[in-house]
Order: structure tokens, then sequence, then C-alpha cells
């Protein structure tokens, strides 16, 4: 703790910290301006991913480090993974020469600019934030970690945690009854011993066989029991 | 101990996520690709993580409340991304499009 005490490193800290923000900021905003605007849908989901990525290097400056490794791995690792494969499922049978974007979309970027313009900006700007006086000097400050966040999930936000539980069960089942396919119209994917079975099936009924019908039949549902047991 | 508390002022940390969330905004009501509208939606969910995480940092950086309403933002976006992924599918599997304009069986 000593060697933060000398003002110089301090200020050299400050600024690190200062300049680590700015990169994270424009990291995050150039990712995100990419993905809205650029044109394939597959360079879009790329770009969300770098933003994810932005979003979690600043939770860890923040000191978050909980989060900043949730949001790399459910971020980065599910959605981004699970909205890859939906596109992937979903091609555009169009290709990607038509429009991407609303033929009014001036007006989706009125609404946006004049809510960030307008409202947030002065918002944030002019409020008196109500800071708490920072930590006296060369005492760590108090901030809540991984295992106070696990107690409280146990203890306060037991219920919330429960809820949580069900809400991703009753999601996931939901996903799987919404993207199911029916069997019929599923096309099939026959295993080893049915492809078999049907190019058997396919030179019996080419070649009339030399035995007689019954006996065929029989030998035929026989195996079909004995393969069916 | 230097921190981010000390270099950075709040107001440039609610900045970025408010330019952020406008961003996510612009998206969700521009693109045409129903998918391209659920990546401005996940954009928007991350500023408000964001912002919920800047608050717990600068004013009650010794209560969890800001962490845990964050890693329940996180969770409820992912189970909206997957049952979103999954309409977005059977959409595209009864109507051979994703395209958010053509989808307009409702309009009335």
């Amino acid at each position: 703790m000593g060697q933060y005490q000398s003002p110089c490193l301090v200020l050299c800290m400050n600024t690190l910290i200062t300049v680590l923000f700015l990169i994270f900021a424009a990291l995050i905003l150039t990712s995100a301006i990419m993905t809205v605007t650029v044109k394939n849908i597959v360079h879009a989901a790329l770009w969300l991913i770098s933003s994810f990525f932005g979003v979690g290097a600043l939770y860890l400056l923040m000191e978050a480090e909980f989060l900043g490794v949730a949001q790399v791995l459910i971020y980065v690792g599910a959605v981004s993974i699970l909205i890859l494969f939906a596109i992937m499922l979903t091609r555009d049978l169009e290709g990607s020469q038509n429009r991407q974007l609303t033929p009014r979309w001036w007006i989706a970027l009125i609404v946006p600019a004049a809510l960030f313009g307008l409202l947030i900006v002065p918002t944030v700007m002019t409020h008196a934030w109500q800071l708490p006086p920072p930590p006296p000097a060369g005492q760590p400050p108090a901030i809540s970690g991984a295992q106070q966040i696990g107690t409280a999930f146990m203890r306060e936000y037991f219920l919330p945690f429960q809820v949580a539980a069900i809400l991703l069960t009753v999601a996931m089942i939901g996903a799987i009854v919404i993207a199911f396919e029916e069997r019929e119209r599923r096309r099939r994917v026959l295993t080893l011993v049915e492809q078999v079975r049907l190019r058997q099936r396919q030179q019996q009924r080419q070649q009339p066989a030399p035995r007689p019908e019954p006996a065929a039949t029989a030998v035929q549902t026989s195996e079909a029991t004995g393969g069916e047991t | 101990m230097p921190s981010m508390t000390e270099a950075v002022p709040l107001p440039w940390v609610l900045t970025l996520a408010g330019a952020l969330f406008c961003v996510g905004l612009f998206g969700a009501l521009s693109r045409r690709n129903t998918v391209g509208i659920l990546l401005g939606i996940e954009l928007m969910l991350n500023a408000v993580n964001i912002n919920l995480i800047a608050f717990w940092r600068y004013l009650e950086p010794n209560v969890v409340a800001g962490q845990t309403f964050a890693l329940f933002v996180i969770t409820v976006a992912a189970a909206e991304a997957a049952v979103g992924l999954a309409m977005i599918i059977a959409i595209y599997r009864a109507r051979q499009t994703v395209n958010a304009d053509e989808v307009d069986s409702l309009r009335g």
C-alpha cells in the first residue's frame, strides 16, 4: 500500500484508468454502431460480440469481477452463439442485396438522437450526484465481491433466485416447443439398420423372389421383430 | 489506492450507457431483419447493465443490490434471446422469411 501514497504514482494510475475507460468506451460505441448499421447480419453479430467484450472489460475496470466473467460466459459464450445459429438457420432466400433498414429509418434515427441529446445528456450532466466520501487513505474501500453476491443470493435474494431458475427452465422448454418441428414434416435421417433393410426391400421388389411369398414374408417379419427386440 | 471512481467521473459512464442505449434503440427500430432487432435489444440491455454497475460502484459499493440486479437482467436477457430466436426460427419455417415487414398477419 505504501507505494500508492506517492502523488505522482496516483496521478499516473488515474491517467491510465481514464485512458483505459476511453479506449473501452470507443470500442463499445464503435462496435455498437457497426452492429446496427452494417449490411451483412453475420458481421453485425460479430460486431455485437466485440461490443460485449468491451462491456465486460468495463465491468472489470469498475471492479465487478464476477459480472465481467459472467458477461463473457453468458453473452459472448452463449447468447452470441445462439444468435449466430439462428442467423445460419434462417438464411435470407433473397440474399443480402435487399435493404437492411426500414424505408423510414431516419425517423428511427431522430427518436434515439433526440432522446440522447435532449434528455439523457442534460439530465446526467446537470444532476448533482451525491457521491459517498472516498475512503481514508491507506484503507481499501469496502466493495462487495463474488462472496457477498453468493451470500445475498442465499439470503435476502433467495426467492428472486428461485424465480430466475424457474424462468430459465420455462424459457428453455418454451424455446424447444416453439422451434420444434413435427415429426411428419421433418426429413427423416435413417439409421444404418434401417438403410440396410430398405435396400433389402428394394432389391426384393426389383427381383421377385424364387421362393414362395409367404415364407419370405415370414422371414422378414421374424427379422423385423428380432431387430426390434 | 486509485480506482475508477476517482479517475472517471460518474456522468461519463452514464453518458456512455445512454449512448449505447440509443444506438441499440436505433437498431431495434430501423432493422428489417428480425435477428437485427434482437441484436439492438441486446445492446439496450447491456446499456442498462452498465448503468446498474456504475451506480453500484459509485454510489453504494458495499451493497450487493446493484450487481444482483445486473445478474437478474443478464438472466432475463438470456431467456429472452432463447425464446426470441426460437420464434424467429418458427416464423422462418412457416413463412420462409425473417423480414419483420412481411410478417403482418395481425395487421388490421
